[in-house]
C-alpha cells in the first residue's frame, strides 16, 4: 500500500524537526512547477541520486525539468536521496521516496529517469529505488512499475548498472527524451506487455536496453563479445548530440536554503578540443559546439530576472578556447556594472590570455584563481598531452599574485602508472616555485592551494588500457607531496586511496560488477562520493562474496585488442584513434588542439549528416566535404 | 531612502533559517529590479536589516525588514515589483517610508509574542503553565552560562482549543539583545518536546511603537 501525498504530508509535519535542515525535502521553492498530477498523461520523475545541496547545481536535469514541462501531456518533478537521518526517519515512519512538487510517491510515476554524472553514485541509486519500493531489478518490474532509465556520463560504461535499469540514455538527452515520452505514450495507449515498450525503446536511437544484450565472457575473464538478442535493438548504440546546442534554461528553481554553486549556469560551449588524454569528458561529449555571444547575454538577463540569483557561472571544459570569451567577458562586465553581479569563469587556460580575462571580473578577486597543470615535467605532460612549460605558469603565477588576487589554486593529478618518483617530486617543486613568485609579488600575503588527484583509467578515452597505481604506489607518493609541501602558506588536499580504488573499479567494470555494487548496497555502502560515509569494508566484502578479484580491474594492463565490456556503446570516437594516442602517449609524443588540425578521431564520419545540415561556425570541426552519397537513378 | 516592511514566513519558508532568510530578500530585491543599496568596501553587503532573528522551523505573521534603496522612489513604485517578487511562502502585510536616520530596527525590539501549538495531547498542560507562572525563579544554563528564564517571560496564558482540537499556549518572551527568551527553552521547562510543537511568532513588540497584525 502506497502512502498518499497528503498522508507524506502529515507524517513528514512530525519528522522534518528532527533532521538537519529540512528545507532540503520540502519543495515549494521559486520556479518549482507543479501540474495537475490527475490531468497530466505522462509524469516523469528526475532524479539526482544525491542530497538536494549537490543536486540543485545539475544542469543536466534543471535542462530537462524545462524541456519536460514545457509539453502540455507531460509533467517533470524533482527527486533525491535524503541524507542519513532523514533516511531513517523515514523508513521507520513508512514514508517512501517522494518527488519535492507534489509529493507523490516515486513508484507513482510513469518513467523514473536517474542522472548518473560519477560512479559513486551507483549505491545511492540502488538505495533510492528501495526507498521508493520500486523492483531493484530491471527483470523484476512489472507493467505497474514506472520505466526506469539512466543518462549522464557515468551511463558511457552502463555495464555495472545494467541489471538495474530498463534502459539508458547515451549522450545529450535534449532530443532523445522527447522521443522516449513519445514512445511510451504509445506504448501505454496500447496495453501491450511491458517487455513491448523495451524492444520499442531498444532501437532508438541513443538507447540502451541491457536486457535485449547478452555479454559473453572468455576463461581469463574478459569479454569475448556482446550480442544483441534482438534484431532491432542498436548496435553499436551511437551517443546522441544536439547538432546544435537549443535555447538554454533560464527559469531556474531558487533554492532556500545554501546550496552548492548556488547561481545561475550558463553553458557557453559543449565539447573539448584539447584531447587531454585522460579526461573522460573531453572525449565523450565532441564536438565542440558553441553558442553565440548574443544567445548567451539573452540567457542571463532572462535567468537573472526570474531568479535574482547574484552569481553566473559559465560553463564549459576549457572556457579559454570559446572563441568569442573576450567580447562575451566583456560584454557581461559592461552590461552589469555596478550591479554587484559575480563572475565565475572556470576552466581557464594557464596563459596570461587568461588573467587577462580574470582581470575583467573585477569582483572575482577575492576567491581563488585556479589552474589545473595536472603534471610538472614534460615527461607526464607528454604522456597525458597537457603541453605546458613551467615557465608559462610561473609567469602566469607572477601575473595573478601581482593583479589583485592573494590565492591560487592548482590542480595536479598522480597514478599513471608511467610515473615516476621524479615527476612527484616535480610537483612539489613547482608548487614551491608558484608560492615564491607570490612572495615576491605579495609577500606572506600570498597562499597556495594544490589539489592532488589521483588518476584513474577512464573507459572511451587512449588511457582505457592502462593499469591503475597501487594503493601503495599511490600511498608513497602522496607522503612524498605531504612531506615536501608542509608549508604554512601552502594548503595540500588529496584523495583517498581507497575512493580512488572504488572508482576505478566502477569506472572500467562489466556486467559482474552489477552484482558487487548490489552487495556492497545490501552491505550498507551509500553516499560512497562523501568522505565521511565512504564503506570500504562494504565493497571489499562485496567483492569477497561474489568471488571477483578486485584487481582484475584496475591492474591489468590490457592487450591492444581486449574486447572492453563498454565497446558496444559508441561515443563517435573511433577505437581506433584512441589506441593510436594510446601508441602515441607511449611515445612520449604529443598531439595539438584539434581545432588546429583535424586528427580524424571519428566524429565527422559518423555524425556527417548533422554537420552537413549545421555547417560551418556551428561546430568546431572542419567542415564535411564530401557530398552525401546520391542514388544513380537521381543523377540526371 | 529606507522602507520597512512587515510580512508573514510560513509554508515552504518554514524551514528556512536567519541567514538564508536574508538571502531570500537580497534576491526578491534584485528581481524586483529597485535599486537595492550596497554597504561600501571589498565585499558590499546588500544592506538589509531583519528585526528579529526567527528559529528555524517558525512561522511568523509579524516579521520587519528594513531595507535601504539608492533612488527615492514612490511607494506605489515600490508595492508591485516586490510583491511580484515574492517566493512562495512570504507574504508582504505593510510597506513604509522610514525615516534614514531613525534607530537601528535590531534594538528597537523589545518582546515577542508566540503562539505554540501543541500537536500532541498535554492532559495536565494547565498544571505545567501553573509551574511557570508561580515560580520566582527558573535558572537554566545556555551555553555554559546561567540565566534565570522566568525573568525573560513577560506573560503566559493558555489558549482555546483549535479548529484542529489542539491546544496551544499564547506566550510574551523578552527579544532584547543582551536578554532572550527562547520558545523551545520554555517548552524545555514545560516538559514538552520541541518536535511535538508548532510554534508562530505573533507579534513582534517594538521600543518605539506597537506593531501588530
Amino acid at each position: 500500500m502506497v502512502l498518499s501525498p497528503t498522508d507524506i504530508k502529515f507524517k513528514l509535519e512530525r519528522i522534518l524537526p528532527t533532521v538537519q535542515k529540512p528545507a532540503r525535502y520540502i519543495g515549494g521553492e521559486l520556479n518549482q512547477i507543479v501540474k495537475n498530477w490527475d490531468s497530466i498523461e505522462t509524469r516523469v520523475a528526475l532524479v539526482f541520486p544525491d542530497i538536494y545541496d549537490i543536486a540543485m547545481s545539475n544542469l543536466g536535469l534543471a535542462i530537462l525539468y524545462e524541456l519536460i514541462n514545457d509539453r502540455p501531456d507531460a509533467l517533470a518533478e524533482r527527486v533525491y536521496t535524503p541524507w542519513i537521518d532523514m533516511e531513517s526517519a523515514m523508513r521507520s515512519a513508512g514514508i517512501p521516496l517522494y518527488s519535492l512538487e507534489s509529493k507523490q510517491p516515486l513508484s507513482a510515476f510513469d518513467i523514473v529517469g536517474f542522472t548518473l554524472p560519477y560512479e559513486t553514485l551507483f549505491t545511492n541509486t540502488l538505495n533510492a529505488l528501495d526507498l521508493a519500493g520500486i523492483p531493484l531489478l530491471s527483470a523484476e518490474r512489472h507493467e505497474t512499475d514506472p520505466l526506469v532509465i539512466a543518462g549522464g556520463h557515468a551511463t558511457f560504461n552502463p555495464e555495472p548498472m545494467y541489471s538495474f535499469m530498463d534502459a539508458f540514455v547515451i549522450g545529450e538527452g535534449e532530443q532523445v527524451i522527447q522521443e522516449i515520452i513519445d514512445a511510451y505514450q504509445m506504448w501505454k495507449r496500447s496495453s501491450l506487455s511491458r517487455q513491448h515498450l523495451l524492444i520499442g525503446l531498444s532501437s532508438l536511437p541513443g538507447v540502451y536496453v541491457p536486457s535485449l544484450y547478452h555479454a559473453y565472457y572468455k576463461p581469463d575473464g574478459t569479454v569475448d563479445h556482446i550480442e544483441k538478442l534482438v534484431g532491432q535493438a542498436n548496435f553499436p548504440v551511437l551517443k546522441r548530440i544536439v547538432p546544435h546546442l537549443p535555447p538554454p534554461p533560464t527559469r531556474f528553481i531558487v533554492p532556500n536554503i545554501e546550496t552548492v554553486h548556488n547561481r545561475v549556469p550558463i553553458e557557453i560551449m559543449r565539447g573539448c578540443t584539447r584531447g587531454c588524454r585522460f579526461c573522460h569528458a573531453g572525449m565523450v561529449s565532441r564536438p565542440v559546439r558553441e553558442r553565440s555571444v548574443s544567445e548567451i547575454i539573452q540567457a542571463i538577463d532572462v535567468a537573472l530576472k526570474h531568479t535574482g540569483f547574484e552569481e553566473i557561472g559559465l560553463l564549459s571544459l576549457s572556457s579559454s578556447d570559446y572563441t568569442h570569451i573576450s567580447e562575451l567577458i566583456q560584454a557581461i562586465t559592461d552590461k552589469y556594472h555596478g550591479q554587484h553581479l559575480g563572475i565565475s569563469l572556470p576552466s581557464l587556460r594557464i596563459a596570461s590570455f587568461s588573467v587577462d580575462l580574470m582581470d575583467l571580473l573585477k569582483d572575482s578577486r577575492h576567491g581563488g584563481f585556479t589552474l589545473a597543470p595536472e603534471a610538472a615535467t614534460e615527461h607526464m605532460r607528454n604522456i597525458i598531452n597537457k603541453p605546458l612549460s613551467n615557465e608559462q605558469l610561473l609567469e602566469t603565477a607572477c601575473q595573478i599574485y601581482s593583479r589583485g588576487w592573494t590565492t591560487i589554486k592548482l590542480y595536479f593529478m598522480i597514478g599513471h602508472p608511467a610515473e615516476t618518483l621524479e615527476d612527484v617530486k616535480a610537483i612539489a617543486d613547482l608548487c614551491k616555485a608558484v608560492l615564491s613568485e607570490g612572495h615576491k609579488a605579495i609577500g606572506h600575503r600570498a597562499k597556495l592551494n594544490v589539489g592532488v588527484s589521483t588518476f584513474i583509467p577512464k573507459p572511451h578515452t587512449p588511457f582505457q588500457w592502462v593499469s591503475c597505481d597501487s594503493v601503495e604506489q599511490i600511498q608513497s607518493k602522496q607522503t612524498l607531496l605531504k612531506h615536501e609541501l608542509r608549508h604554512r602558506d601552502i594548503k595540500l588536499t588529496w584523495t583517498n586511496p581507497e575512493v580512488t580504488l572504488l572508482e576505478a573499479w566502477l569506472s572500467r567494470g562489466d556486467r559482474h560488477m552489477a552484482d558487487v555494487v548490489y552487495k556492497a548496497w545490501k552491505n550498507g555502502a551509500r553516499f560512497d562520493a562523501w568522505q565521511d560515509q565512504f564503506n570500504f569494508d562494504a565493497w571489499m566484502a562485496a567483492f569477497d562474496a561474489t568471488h571477483l578479484d578486485p584487481s582484475f580491474y584496475t591492474h591489468r594492463t590490457r592487450s591492444l585488442d581486449e574486447v572492453f565490456p563498454w565497446d558496444h556503446i559508441s561515443t563517435g570516437v573511433r577505437k581506433k584513434f584512441l589506441l593510436k594516442d594510446f601508441q602515441l602517449s607511449q611515445e612520449f609524443q604529443t598531439r595539438m588542439d584539434c581545432r588546429l588540425n583535424c586528427f580524424a578521431c571519428g566524429i565527422l564520419p559518423t555524425f556527417a549528416g548533422l554537420r552537413r545540415e549545421n555547417p560551418g561556425d556551428s561546430w568546431s570541426c572542419p567542415d564535411v566535404k564530401s557530398p552525401p552519397k546520391v542514388k544513380v537513378a537521381e543523377v540526371s | 531612502m529606507r522602507i520597512r516592511l512587515t510580512f508573514s514566513k510560513k509554508g515552504a519558508m518554514q524551514y528556512v533559517g536567519h541567514l538564508d532568510l536574508h538571502r531570500s530578500w537580497e534576491r526578491i530585491f534584485r528581481r524586483s529590479g529597485l535599486p537595492l543599496a550596497y554597504s561600501q568596501g571589498f565585499h558590499p553587503q546588500p544592506r538589509l536589516n531583519l528585526a528579529c532573528a526567527l528559529p528555524l522551523g517558525f512561522t511568523s505573521q509579524c516579521e520587519i525588514l528594513d531595507a535601504w534603496l539608492e533612488q527615492d522612489l514612490p511607494i506605489d513604485q515600490i508595492q508591485e515589483p516586490v510583491s511580484s517578487a515574492l517566493p512562495p511562502g512570504l507574504e508582504v502585510h505593510s510597506l513604509e517610508i522610514i525615516d534614514l536616520h531613525a534607530t537601528a530596527l535590531q534594538t528597537q525590539v523589545t518582546s515577542a509574542v508566540y503562539l505554540i501549538t501543541f500537536l500532541d495531547e498535554i492532559p495536565d498542560l494547565d498544571d505545567r503553565v501553573q509551574r511557570i507562572i508561580s515560580a520566582d525563579h527558573l535558572p537554566r544554563l545556555r551555553r555554559n552560562k546561567p540565566y534565570d528564564l522566568r525573568s525573560l517571560i513577560e506573560g503566559i496564558s493558555l489558549l482555546a482549543q483549535n479548529e484542529s482540537g489542539k491546544c496551544g499556549i499564547s506566550v510574551q518572551l523578552a527579544a532584547r539583545e543582551a536578554a532572550t527568551g527562547r520558545p523551545e527553552e520554555l517548552l524545555d521547562e514545560l516538559g514538552i518536546k520541541f518536535e511535538a510543537t508548532h510554534v508562530h511568532r505573533e507579534k513582534l513588540i517594538l521600543a518605539s511603537s506597537w506593531l501588530s497584525n
